[in-house]
């Protein structure tokens, strides 16, 4: 009897780390920024031309940055979410409009002459926000993904919760779900109000 | 040799988009340079489709991080630097090679870990079975129940018998 209980053993150990394995999604990597400060940017918002806005001006508030597209299918799936969510009020919610024209997989941004982009982006975005509700305090627009870049954005839609002194204290990567919201981002963005 | 057959390969592999697109992106503009960015983007890994490298991915996200690695070599940036840029956004995981460090130990010495328990477990498993197979001597009253068993002969397959 005795001698089967170490391949049991060896068994149920190999089923525990196959069991955790394989329900961790291999697309969620752990982001080195969480904990650091939000990177700067400075790009012009979506509701007013020429007018730019940069994380520092959020400096004191605990606020979300939504990483979004018209293009983006998951995002069309988290935004009615979002939309509620911004109804109740209490948390910011920024959006960064991410590569809103060269990433819908068609177009191509080398034909597109002078302005033309941004006035495509323009048009995409606004008109993707007015069909399905705008949740955002106000949307930048990060054209060629640069930002995106220094947020570590490597799947949209993702979101990042930053605190008043401007660190980065959670990424949800994908879509937000409702347990996401109410499990981790709602009572971690209570604790962060709370704090100085 | 070899090295450059691979990396004249990813080189033709990453100019096909380019050329399929008719794109004018400068990419014979600079060899050196690019001969870099590739050199680099094979150590790095694509987090669209993450069994592919930099080099190799077709994914958007991987062309604006060539782009962007290309930008840094032009700048002068050497490759740790260039790494440390895309590992301080995306973290360890771009590493093909992830560093030694102590979150990485399991990853690096779990498996002489577990080689070593496995060595020590069959010493101990084998010693255990030699004295198991040296221990029971026949007695006495054994032999000569042998030796009746075997009809009174000694050894009834002696080597000369079997020859």
């Amino acid at each position: 009897m005795k001698r089967f209980l170490i391949p049991l053993g060896l068994f149920l150990v190999l089923v525990v780390f196959l069991a955790v394995g394989l329900n961790r999604d291999p697309h969620e990597v752990p982001s080195p920024l969480v904990g650091k400060p939000a990177p700067e940017f400075k790009l012009e918002t979506l509701g007013e031309p020429g007018k730019t806005f940069s994380p520092a001006d959020m400096r004191g508030q605990v606020w979300l940055l939504n990483v979004w597209a018209s293009w983006c299918v998951s995002c069309r799936a988290e935004h009615p979410l979002l939309v509620a969510f911004a109804r109740q009020g209490g948390v910011p919610i920024v959006g960064l409009n991410y590569k809103e024209v060269r990433g819908d997989g068609e177009t191509n941004v080398k034909k597109l002459a002078g302005d033309e982009e941004i006035v495509l982006t323009r048009q995409r975005a606004a008109g993707w926000l007015t069909r399905h509700g705008n949740p955002y305090t106000l949307s930048v627009l990060d054209m060629d993904g640069r930002v995106g870049i220094d947020y570590g954005v490597y799947g949209v839609p993702e979101t990042y919760l930053i605190d008043k002194k401007g660190v980065i204290r959670f990424k949800q990567i994908g879509p937000i779900t409702p347990e996401a919201l109410e499990q981790k981002i709602l009572p971690l963005a209570k604790k962060l109000a709370e704090e100085s | 040799m070899k090295h450059r057959l691979v990396c004249a390969a990813a080189l033709l592999l990453f100019a096909l988009p380019l050329a399929h697109a008719g794109d004018a992106t400068p990419m014979a503009e600079d060899p050196v340079v690019e001969a870099r960015m590739v050199a680099i983007s094979e150590e790095l890994r694509c987090l669209v489709c993450q069994n592919e490298s930099l080099a190799a991915s077709h994914a958007e996200l991987a062309e604006d991080l060539r782009r962007e690695v290309r930008t840094l070599v032009r700048e002068g940036k050497t490759d740790p630097e260039i790494k440390d840029y895309l590992v301080s956004r995306y973290g360890d995981f771009v590493l093909y090679r992830p560093p030694v460090k102590p979150t990485t130990w399991l990853l690096w010495f779990g498996p002489f870990v577990i080689l070593g328990g496995a060595v020590i477990g069959l010493i101990a498993y084998l010693r255990r079975r030699a004295g198991k197979v040296l221990a029971p001597a026949l007695s006495a009253t054994d032999k000569a129940a042998a030796k009746a068993l075997l009809g009174g002969q000694d050894s009834p397959h002696s080597p000369k018998d079997q020859a």
